[in-house]
C-alpha cells in the first residue's frame, strides 16, 4: 500500500473556512513525482491553504489529495510522509541545532544515540557542522533556514512543503539560498512544493509554475510555457515581462487579423495561435517588453514589423544591460519597452521624445 | 566553544566604543529631582520594614519602640522557645505547606487554562470575567462567605480546605492573567512544527510548550507562593481554629508586647527573599543554559 512515489493529485479540491466563501475552489492538478512545483499569486489567493492541505494542516472541505496513488484526506503529516518548511521556519527556540533537527526521530522513540548520529550527518549535508551546538537566535537568517530544511528532511518524506521560504531574507541571501533549495531538491530526489509570491523565483525554479487567482488555477505549466504564453491577461501580467492591450478585430485576412487601437493603422496579430476570431471580437494581446522595438518618426521599420504606435517618452530606467524606457502607447495600461542597453546608447531618447514603438507582427500574442 | 566566544566578542565590541553615548557634560538637573524623588520613595517604601528588622535584633531589655537597646538574637532565640508568643513554629509549617499547594495548584490551573484560551470557545467571555471577578471581590467578603458556606454545609473550616479554597480565589485569577501574558508569546507555529514533524499533542506539550514557556511558568509559581504565604484577609474567616502564619502575626500584635514580634516579622522577610531569590535564580538558570548551547 505505501509507496515511496512523491506525485501528487489534486482533484476537485475545495476549502471554505465560512461555509460560504471558498478560499481554494476546484482546484485540479498533476504534479509529476520528483518535480519541483511552485505556486504562485497575490496574498489570499489559495496558494498557502493548498500547502497545508497537501501537508496535512488544514482538512479539504471537498475533493481528493492523493500522494503516490493514495488517498491521504485525514491522514496525519507523518503518515503522509510529507514534511513542512514554515514560512519563518519555527525553529524550537529552546532546542540547539542538533536538537531540532534531531527532533523528529526523538518523538519517534529513536535512542539518543541513534538519532544524535542520524542528525549530525544531516547538519553536514547542509553544511551546518560547526553551528551544531547553537540555538536557533545565533544564528543568521541563511543559516536558520539551512536548519529549517534539514529538521523536515531527516524524516525522509516522499513531499517536501515549503511556505514562502525565502521571504524573510534579503535580497542577496535570496537568490543564493535559491540555488540551496534546488541542490537539495536534486539531492534528495523527492517533490518539492514551494509556495511564493515572487515570479522570478518561480521561473528560476520551478519545473512546474502553477498562477493562481482567487482559489482558481490560471495557469499551470513549464516556467517557460507561463512566461512567454501566458494565457490571458491576468497570467500575463502577474508574471510580467509582458505589454497587454486590448481592442476589437477589424479585419480578419487569412494568416493574420487586424485589432482597432489608437494607431490609425491598427495592430496586426497573427491567427496561429488563435484561429478562431471574427470581426468585433473584443481581444486582448500581449508583447513581450524586450520584443519591443523604438524607432524615431520617418525612419524604416525593422523588418517583419507592419505596426507601429506612436509614443512619447514617460519614463526612463537604467537597468544595467537593458533600458526600461516608459511610453504612453496605450490609455490605461502601462506600456514599457526594455531596450537593450547598447542599442539605446546608440541613439538616446531623452523624457519627453516621440518615438514609434514597433514589434515583429509573429511576436504579438492574443490572449484568451 | 571557541566559535561561541568569538561570537560574544563580536557582539560586544561595539558597546565598548561608546561612539553614541553622550558621556561628555553633566547630568540636567531634572536627573537630580527625578533622583531625590526615587530616593524618597525608597525610603517610604523599606523605612518601615527596616525599622522592624532593627529593632528585632535588641537584647533582652528591648521594646517596642526605639531608641534600639543592645544588640542580640534574644528575641529570635524566644520565638521559637516560648509558648506565651503562640503557636509559630506550627502555623509558619502550615502557611508553607498550604502555599506550596496553592501554588501547585495554580500552576497547573493557569497552565491549562492559558492552553484553553488560544482558542475562543462558547461562553469564553463569561468565563473570562467571572475570573476577574473574584480577582475584585473584596477578599474579607470572600472569607466570610467561605466560611459562612462552610458552616451551612456542616463542615469544618480548616487551612487545608475553606482557606485553600478562598487563597485559590485570590490567586487563580492572577496565575491565569499572568499566563495569558505568557503565552501570548508562544508562537502556535512550533506547535504546528511538532504536529508536523510527527509529534502527538502530549509530545508537543511536554517536548516544545513546556521548556519553551518555563521562565513564564516559574513566574505564576512565583505568585502563587507569595499571594498564598502572605495571604490574611481571604484566610480570617476561613482557616478554622489553627492559624495560619499572617493571622498568627496578627493575633500576636494583639497580645504580645515583646520585640520578638519584630524578630518573627524579620524571619519570614528572609523566608520570602529565599523564595523569590530561588526563582529568579531559576529563571536565569534556564536562560543560561539556553545560551550557552545546552552540550546534553
Amino acid at each position: 500500500m505505501k509507496s515511496d512515489r512523491g506525485d501528487i493529485e489534486l482533484a476537485g479540491v475545495c476549502k471554505s473556512f465560512d461555509g460560504a466563501t471558498y478560499v481554494v475552489d476546484g482546484v485540479n492538478l498533476r504534479i509529476a513525482d520528483g518535480a519541483y512545483c511552485c505556486f504562485i499569486g497575490p496574498s489570499g489567493c489559495g496558494k498557502t491553504t493548498i500547502l497545508r492541505m497537501i501537508a496535512g494542516h488544514e482538512d479539504p472541505t471537498a475533493g481528493e489529495i492523493v500522494i503516490g496513488g493514495q488517498n491521504v484526506v485525514g491522514l496525519a503529516p507523518v503518515q503522509r510522509r510529507t514534511a513542512m518548511m514554515f514560512q519563518s521556519y519555527a525553529l524550537f527556540p529552546h532546542l540547539t541545532v542538533r536538537d531540532n533537527i534531531a527532533f523528529a526521530l526523538r518523538v519517534r522513540g529513536m535512542s539518543k544515540a541513534d538519532r544524535l548520529r542520524a542528525a549530525d550527518a544531516m547538519i553536514e549535508k547542509v553544511r551546518l557542522t560547526q553551528f551544531a551546538d547553537r540555538l536557533p537566535a545565533q544564528l543568521s537568517g541563511g543559516q536558520q533556514q539551512r536548519v529549517a530544511l534539514a529538521r523536515a528532511a531527516i524524516t525522509e518524506p516522499r513531499v517536501l512543503l515549503l511556505d514562502e521560504p525565502l521571504s524573510a531574507l534579503d535580497e542577496q541571501l535570496r537568490v543564493q539560498m535559491r540555488q540551496e533549495l534546488r541542490r537539495m531538491q536534486r539531492e534528495l530526489g523527492i517533490t518539492f512544493i514551494h509556495v511564493t509570491h515572487t515570479q522570478l523565483e518561480a521561473i528560476a525554479l520551478a519545473d512546474l509554475v502553477v498562477v493562481m487567482e482567487q482559489g482558481k488555477i490560471k495557469q499551470a505549466g513549464a516556467a517557460r510555457d507561463v512566461y512567454a504564453h501566458p494565457h490571458d491577461r491576468y497570467v500575463a501580467e502577474f508574471m510580467g515581462g509582458q505589454n497587454v492591450l486590448s481592442g476589437r478585430v477589424e479585419k480578419v485576412n487569412g494568416a493574420s487579423f487586424t485589432l482597432g487601437q489608437a494607431a490609425p493603422s491598427g495592430i496586426e496579430v497573427s491567427l496561429q495561435a488563435r484561429p478562431t476570431v471574427s470581426i468585433g471580437d473584443k481581444v486582448d494581446i500581449a508583447v513581450r517588453r524586450d520584443d519591443v522595438a523604438l524607432v524615431r518618426p520617418g525612419r524604416e521599420l525593422p523588418p517583419g514589423c507592419t505596426t507601429s504606435l506612436p509614443s512619447r517618452v514617460l519614463a526612463i530606467e537604467y537597468q544595467g544591460y537593458f533600458v526600461k524606457v516608459m511610453l504612453d502607447t496605450v490609455p490605461e495600461d502601462e506600456f514599457v519597452a526594455y531596450v537593450p542597453e547598447k542599442t539605446f546608447f546608440a541613439d538616446p531618447f531623452t523624457v519627453g521624445d516621440v518615438v514609434m514603438a514597433t514589434w515583429a507582427t509573429g511576436s504579438a500574442l492574443p490572449l484568451a | 566553544m571557541s566559535a561561541v566566544l568569538a561570537d560574544m566578542r563580536e557582539t560586544v565590541a561595539p558597546a565598548t566604543t561608546k561612539a553614541i553615548a553622550p558621556s561628555k557634560g553633566g547630568r540636567p538637573w531634572t536627573f537630580y529631582v527625578l533622583a531625590a524623588l526615587f530616593a524618597l520613595y525608597v525610603i517610604a517604601l523599606y523605612g518601615p520594614m527596616f525599622c522592624i528588622y532593627i529593632l528585632s535584633f535588641q537584647d533582652i531589655r528591648g521594646g517596642l519602640v526605639f531608641p534600639m537597646k543592645g544588640q542580640s538574637l534574644h528575641w529570635f532565640v524566644d520565638l521559637f522557645t516560648q509558648v506565651r508568643t503562640g503557636d509559630v513554629k506550627g502555623s509558619f509549617d502550615r502557611s508553607i505547606k498550604l502555599a506550596v499547594i496553592v501554588t501547585i495548584i495554580t500552576v497547573v490551573v493557569s497552565f491549562l487554562a492559558g492552553l484553553s484560551f488560544r482558542k475562543r470557545f462558547r461562553g469564553d467571555t463569561v468565563v473570562f470575567y467571572m475570573m476577574i471577578g473574584s480577582l475584585v471581590a473584596p477578599g474579607l467578603v470572600l472569607g466570610l462567605g467561605t466560611g459562612l458556606l462552610f458552616q451551612a454545609l456542616g463542615l469544618n473550616a480548616s487551612w487545608y480546605t475553606s482557606a485553600l479554597g478562598a487563597q485559590l480565589s485570590w490567586t487563580l485569577p492572577f496565575g491565569v492573567l499572568v499566563m495569558f501574558a505568557v503565552m501570548s508569546r508562544f508562537n502556535h507555529v512550533w506547535e504546528e512544527a511538532a504536529y508536523d514533524l510527527g509529534a502527538s499533542r502530549w509530545q508537543s506539550i511536554w517536548l516544545v510548550m513546556i521548556p519553551v514557556l518555563a521562565p513564564g511558568l516559574v513566574a505564576v509559581a512565583l505568585f502563587g507562593f507569595t499571594l498564598s504565604y502572605d495571604e490574611f484577609a481571604r484566610s480570617l474567616q476561613t482557616a478554622g481554629s489553627l492559624n495560619t502564619l499572617p493571622l498568627e502575626i496578627w493575633s500576636m500584635t494583639l497580645n504580645v508586647t515583646s520585640p520578638s514580634l519584630y524578630a518573627l516579622g524579620t524571619v519570614t522577610t528572609i523566608v520570602s527573599f529565599i523564595v523569590i531569590g530561588a526563582s529568579l535564580g531559576s529563571i536565569v538558570l534556564i536562560q543560561k543554559k539556553r545560551g550557552s548551547g545546552a552540550k546534553g
